[in-house]
């Protein structure tokens, strides 16, 4: 999946400052806005999808050199350490918790990185995922992350519709204060937060052991609504206007217009949303107390101690998959995300 | 937009016919949903570190004795020693990794999206599935997977997560290993805005291929290479899945960190509900980091403005 060149306008930004600055994320740069194209001063075809969005420039080693034997040589020699580095340190411990998942546990415990010595069991994966449960936990953690995308989702784009096309005279307040919350630490939210799941205005009853406690406060991610309304602010407000003159009301401008406009956007929040449900641990363990409801992030500790080796690393690969598959298939929005995402962790 | 500029003394009829109503009505799911699980927890958890709270009566003011509680807690020099550590640590182990790492794929030819997704790959896998696959791996046994491995070449075997002095090690390698990805990618990002030009003018003034990384590439990561600094301190202060997961804080205390402690004044089993120990260690926590960044800030604004 590609971003489409929509807004490119605005994407002057060089992805290093861009990344430099946290609190204004380079969502320009997202947007297919190339850098290669302004570098090379040439108009790239629009449909050419380039091998990886991080290609581009010459580089610190020139076309020359490359010819060069010697520099070549080099280069391809450091370059092919890495790759094996890269597959041995950074996918190895996987490929090895899928060799353990249909290895019988006698073999892991005696000799763990033999090859099969006393041939497969499948039924690892079977127990795992009907003896132990897994299914039923593996179905949570996917409503788990689906209801926290729907908050997300929500919230961001309302939120980013109120302060960047609708603009009320206390708009800069809501803006200042969900920024601000941006340079809290979440530890300090974490007694008080328990404490308002435990009793919640309005409601009048606990949330623990409900869903809420866990879709409600992921709604509230600063990062989200800076990222959504920066793009909001970057769309053309000449449409905004056309479609205010042809008498469409803020609902139908919202519906119509600026939601379609913004799929680009969209697609990152919903990769970061269901991901960061997925990885969610202290959180669901806190509010989720009834086992039949937790996520397997909570289950796996807990079931640890109790369940065959094997069958437990096939538990562990299970949990696995999803999560690998997924980013192997949206690579390139995982990837251009990472860039914003990871700054913005602490 | 016409409905900002048109002044304040408005009837509320003209108002809500401007749009102002639907204004609200957009802002609500953020209103409530930071007002309620943001912004009053916030506000909430400062004003619960003056408190004594149980979970029956109403809570009581106690002024600082919270604060003096933590600070006198003889496992606090311990929590703070050892979260200092991790951090220094991550920083030795884990900091170069991911610039090297970044510098050289920014300079493969073909396949340069293999590279880098195959470097972002333990970045997806849950932090909770990799603690507890290293977990294993740290088997102390002989037959330990990391100890048969270093038996291949002659070493060991090492008791990992039961050793005082290996316990935090052994965290921080996990750590690395699972965060390293992202921060690839984030320089990957942006070394493609390093502007042709400059390699160009260094290679006519003669500068080899080490000399433009060095003096060239490096100056022109500065300012993302401060922010990743200061934003792994912040996160790795902060660290609290590996310590539980791994060793719960043991063996002998070696691996208690602040968040540890944080997490057991409020919610261990056989202690816990100590909630007004629990914000105040957080707001202590929260402040320190706050004036550690705005000091770091400040120190570094010189370079970073190149």
């Amino acid at each position: 999946m590609t971003f489409p060149p929509t807004s490119g306008g605005s994407g002057r930004a060089t992805a290093g400052r861009a990344a430099t600055d946290v609190a204004t994320p380079a969502v320009e740069r997202l947007p297919g806005a190339a850098p290669t194209s302004s570098a090379a001063g040439l108009p790239l075809p629009i449909r050419k999808r380039r091998a990886s969005q991080f290609d581009g420039g010459r580089g610190y080693v020139s076309e020359q050199e490359w010819r060069s034997r010697g520099v070549s040589t080099t280069m391809k020699t450091l370059h092919l350490i890495l790759l094996v580095l890269l597959v041995v340190v950074g996918v190895g411990p996987m490929l090895l918790l899928a060799k353990f998942a249909v290895t019988p546990t006698q073999d892991i415990i005696r000799s763990p990185l033999a090859v099969f010595p006393h041939g497969m069991r499948w039924q690892n994966i079977s127990e795992a995922w009907n003896d132990v449960q897994i299914s039923r936990y593996f179905l949570n953690t996917i409503w788990l992350a689906a209801g926290s995308w729907f908050v997300q989702v929500l919230v961001a784009t309302t939120g980013g519709y109120v302060l960047s096309v609708l603009r009320p005279a206390w708009g800069r307040i809501v803006n200042g204060l969900v920024i601000a919350t941006l340079f809290v630490p979440s530890v300090v939210l974490l007694v008080p937060l328990y404490l308002t799941i435990l009793n919640p205005p309005v409601v009048g009853t606990s949330l623990i052991n409900s869903f809420f406690a866990v879709w409600l406060p992921s709604g509230a991610s600063a990062f989200n609504v800076v990222l959504v309304t920066r793009f909001f602010d970057s769309l053309p407000r000449e449409v905004f206007e056309a479609a205010k003159v042809d008498g469409a009301s803020s609902y139908r401008l919202f519906w119509s217009v600026v939601l379609p406009m913004s799929k680009p956007i969209l697609g990152v929040v919903s990769v970061f949303a269901t991901i960061a449900s997925w990885k969610d641990f202290l959180w669901p363990m806190l509010v989720l107390k009834d086992p039949s409801k937790q996520p397997l992030s909570v289950r796996l500790p807990a079931i640890a101690s109790q369940t065959d080796l094997g069958v437990f690393l096939a538990s562990l690969a299970i949990s696995t998959l999803i999560p690998v598959v997924f980013f192997l298939i949206f690579q390139r929005l995982f990837l251009s995300g990472a860039g914003l995402g990871g700054a913005v962790k602490g | 937009m016409s409905a900002t500029g048109a002044g304040r003394r408005r009837s509320p009829v003209t108002w809500a016919k401007r749009g102002g109503l639907s204004s609200v009505v957009f802002a609500l799911p953020v209103l409530v949903v930071f007002g309620v699980f943001s912004w009053w927890p916030i506000v909430r958890s400062v004003v619960m570190s003056f408190q004594k709270t149980n979970l029956v009566g109403s809570p009581r003011w106690v002024g600082w004795h919270n604060f003096v509680f933590v600070l006198t807690d003889p496992d606090l020099p311990t929590a703070i020693r050892n979260t200092l550590y991790f951090a220094l640590l991550a920083l030795v182990i884990g900091y170069p990794v991911p610039l090297v790492t970044a510098v050289l794929i920014s300079s493969v030819r073909r396949y340069k999206g293999l590279y880098s997704v195959l470097a972002y790959l333990p970045v997806v896998v849950p932090p909770v599935v990799a603690v507890l696959l290293w977990k294993f791996f740290y088997d102390g046994s002989a037959q330990g997977v990391f100890n048969t491995i270093l038996r291949w070449v002659g070493l060991g075997p090492y008791s990992w997560l039961s050793s005082p002095s290996l316990a935090m090690p052994s965290l921080v390698i996990e750590a690395t290993w699972a965060a390293a990805g992202g921060t690839v990618i984030i320089y990957l990002a942006a070394l493609i805005g390093v502007p042709d030009e400059l390699y160009d003018a260094a290679e006519v003034d003669g500068a080899g291929i080490w000399q433009r990384v060095w003096h060239v590439t490096m100056p022109q990561l500065r300012g993302v290479l401060l922010i990743t600094f200061i934003l792994q301190i912040i996160g790795t202060v902060q660290v609290f899945l590996e310590p539980y997961l791994f060793t719960d804080g043991g063996p002998a205390n070696a691996t208690l960190t602040i968040l540890l402690m944080i997490y057991n004044y409020a919610f261990a089993r056989s202690l816990g509900g100590n909630y007004g120990a629990a914000t105040a260690l957080s707001v202590m926590l929260a402040a320190f980091l706050a004036v550690l960044s705005l000091v770091y800030f400040k120190l570094t604004s010189r370079w970073s403005k190149s």
